[in-house]
């Protein structure tokens, strides 16, 4: 086992290395081919293509649609993003980030839904606002959310501040479901407006088909991901690591601590409203449903299963914790795997369609165990971990 | 507000508290065990408790009860109980000495960092919990009525049912064992050896991972009870019943001080009652925002919780 363990690190680091022996520019030709890729995964002709029978695993899913679920990982991978700057780099556990999503989702809503209570009710508003307007305002809002919340808890540490941010986002959750002045609780808000955008003939990019809100998001994750790389590798990410690594040192070496860590968080949330927004656009409609814990730990499973501290990590994260799922849905189908077992004389549902979440769970595991740094860490990271395990640990 | 619900039913508000607040210190323990000496957050714990509702359930469908049956007499029903008692609690028990076993050792043994346990945890979580939903075809189970539903005494307005009467009689009896044993006894020196410093209990010559499997099991032993009376007062089971409850318990956790026993014991019990008075107050629906308002509240004035966290520090 462990020979088989050092064989693949020494493999997987061999393959980083030839990577980055490479010439720049074909460092840079490669990232743009696997970039147009991904824009082409969603056409049904491109994945049908991939799947040479015999040779390829189907990677796209037969039970729905594979722009589908590329949107949906698309969603994921951005929120996994915002959550590793949080997580990643400033080391805070925050397990409500879905909160911060909520307050950019039910911004969109309540600005430019026809049936929005500020129209119909308050009168606020004359008429319902376009969808890409009211974007900046919600993520700003979520970033003020972000730095309102942080303000008071940032100064409790570790598991600590992981409560209270799961209380926070619980409580915005109930909120949103039971109160009926604005948010229409758990009715939720009808009609918000799509991203503007026509075709050539006159009809919307943006309605409810999945393929054009993939390319969206691939390109606004595109764009944070450059917007983050240059903030991690600027004077504020320095902070970031030193806090990370011993918050107490990085106070004593002259770094504004708190101002850093709540930067961290509001960076985080601002990132989260704008998955709302986005979300909200291709959605058509939002409640409370969607801001449940069980996602907000989905994310956080995403940037720790890639790799906390690492944006291709978070990526990889990201796509994977939904696409598991996913394609578990329909593998069962591709081999053939029997749907139901007789046990006893019940017959209990066995296909991968119903235990996808099962094996998804006991993949966690494995992965954890065999690669607790990630599968795609931080490098910095990567060689703390080394160090760590190198440290004598009391034999048992 | 509702001032005048809240006085008029004061005394089965608070009984019934009790009775919710009993279950939450019960699943606290787990969490608070595992936190003092570990100082780790065991996600999976809900789904112990969870496995705990369907140890009971199953115990009395073998013995022929279900949801329709009517109720046995009162000598077959408590010893049907405190079956159900002992199969749930080694149920949920072994269930913990698994998800250590298989998720939490290994990564010890490798000296992960600390949130790679956090993605185990979720992962035996996210297992345990589907493998049950597939069980049972996601359906909520039923439990037996077993004890008779009337009053069995009452002083002044204030009346008490069997059901409540057997849930905090067994509650304070295995918080009390529970105390006593982490206290008094050799195995109990052990897990506050290890609480307080692992490496030098070690060297010591407390056998480290024995005394971790230990902590496991006496939390899934806990869950397991609570498991019982959670059938008993709500009528069935489903295989997400965790979720909440756990988050609620983990809740009561650190509002008494996550890490301390007693601690457990008092924030479970007062987080029964405030969300019990609370939601009379302010309308049942916000009963679960209650649990989060207090425990932010006071964790602004009490950073580590009402009795502060030690497993080993303060009696050791």
């Amino acid at each position: 086992m462990t020979a088989l363990r050092e064989r693949w690190h020494s493999a997987s680091s061999a393959f980083g290395r030839r990577v980055d022996g490479l010439p720049k520019s074909a460092r840079i030709t490669g990232l743009l081919a696997f970039v147009a890729f991904l824009y082409v995964l969603p056409n049904k002709w491109f994945y049908e293509y991939l799947n040479i029978p015999g040779v390829w695993i189907p990677l796209y899913t037969t039970r729905n649609d594979m722009a589908a679920v590329l949107f949906y990982c698309a969603w994921i991978v951005l929120l996994s993003l915002g959550l590793n700057v949080v997580v990643g780099y400033a080391g805070l556990l925050d397990l409500g980030f879905f909160g911060f999503f909520a307050v950019g989702a039910y911004t969109v809503a309540l600005l430019t839904s026809p049936e929005s209570k500020l129209i119909t009710e308050y009168n606020w508003l004359e008429s319902p606002w376009p969808w890409l307007v009211t974007v900046p305002i919600a993520v700003a809002l979520a970033l003020l959310s972000g730095v309102l919340l942080g303000a008071p808890t940032l100064r409790l540490r570790g598991d600590y501040l992981a409560i209270v941010t799961l209380g926070f986002a619980e409580m915005i959750r109930i909120i949103a479901k039971n109160q009926d002045w604005i948010l229409n609780g758990d009715r939720g808000i009808p009609q918000v407006a799509h991203p503007p955008g026509k075709y050539p003939d006159g009809s919307a990019i943006f309605q409810f088909e999945f393929k054009p809100y993939y390319w969206l998001l691939l390109t606004v994750i595109i764009a944070a991901v450059f917007l983050i790389r240059n903030l991690a590798n600027s004077r504020v990410g320095r902070a970031w690591v030193a806090i990370r690594e011993d918050e107490d040192a990085a106070e004593l070496m002259g770094v504004p601590t708190f101002r850093f860590k709540l930067w961290a968080f509001a960076i985080g949330a601002a990132v989260g409203g704008l998955s709302g927004t986005l979300w909200a656009g291709q959605a058509n409609f939002v409640n409370s449903s969607t801001f449940s814990l069980e996602n907000s730990i989905l994310v956080l499973a995403a940037v720790l299963l890639g790799g906390a501290g690492s944006i291709g990590g978070a990526i990889l994260g990201g796509f994977l914790v939904i696409y598991i799922p996913e394609w578990l849905r329909s593998v069962g189908d591709v081999f053939g795997l029997p749907e139901t077992a007789t046990v006893f004389g019940n017959d209990f549902d066995v296909s991968p369609t119903s235990l996808r979440y099962f094996i998804f769970g006991i993949l966690l595991i494995i992965v954890m165990i065999f690669r607790p740094q990630g599968l795609w860490p931080n490098r910095r990271r990567a060689a703390e971990l080394k160090d760590r395990q190198k440290e004598v640990a009391v034999v048992e | 507000m509702d001032f005048a619900e809240l006085v008029r039913g004061f005394p089965e508000l608070t009984t019934t508290g009790l009775v919710q607040g009993a279950i939450y210190a019960l699943i606290a323990l787990g969490y608070t065990l595992v936190y003092g000496v570990l100082r780790l957050i065991n996600f999976a714990h809900s789904e112990v408790f969870m496995i705990g509702t369907f140890g009971a359930i199953w115990t009395w469908a073998a013995f022929g009860l279900d949801s329709n049956s009517g109720a046995p007499s009162v000598g077959r029903s408590l010893l049907l109980i405190a079956l159900a008692i002992v199969a749930a609690a080694l149920l949920s028990g072994s269930v913990a000495l698994l998800i250590e076993v298989t998720a939490y050792r290994p990564l010890r043994r490798r000296n992960a960092p600390p949130l790679a346990f956090l993605i185990t945890a979720i992962g035996a979580s996210y297992a345990l919990m589907e493998l049950m939903g597939t069980l049972t075809q996601r359906r909520q189970i039923g439990s037996p009525a077993l004890l008779p539903a009337d009053t069995l005494f009452s002083i002044g307005g204030w009346s008490v049912t069997p059901v409540q009467m057997l849930t905090l009689s067994v509650a304070i009896i295995m918080m009390v064992g529970l105390d006593w044993f982490v206290n008094r006894t050799r195995f109990g020196k052990g897990i506050r050896a290890v609480a307080q410093d692992a490496n030098t209990a070690a060297l010591m010559g407390v056998n480290k991972s024995r005394v971790i499997a230990l902590v496991f099991v006496l939390g899934g032993l806990m869950a397991g009870v609570a498991a019982v009376f959670s059938d008993m007062k709500s009528g069935n089971t489903r295989y997400n019943i965790g979720f909440l409850l756990g988050l609620k318990a983990f809740s009561a956790a650190v509002l008494g001080g996550i890490g301390n026993l007693r601690g457990a014991a008092i924030g479970g019990i007062m987080l029964g009652l405030v969300e019990n008075y609370g939601s009379a107050l302010f309308g049942s629906q916000w009963r679960d925002l209650i649990a989060f308002v207090v425990l932010i509240v006071l964790l602004m004035f009490r950073p580590t919780g009402l009795l502060g966290e030690s497993l080993g520090r303060a009696r050791a």
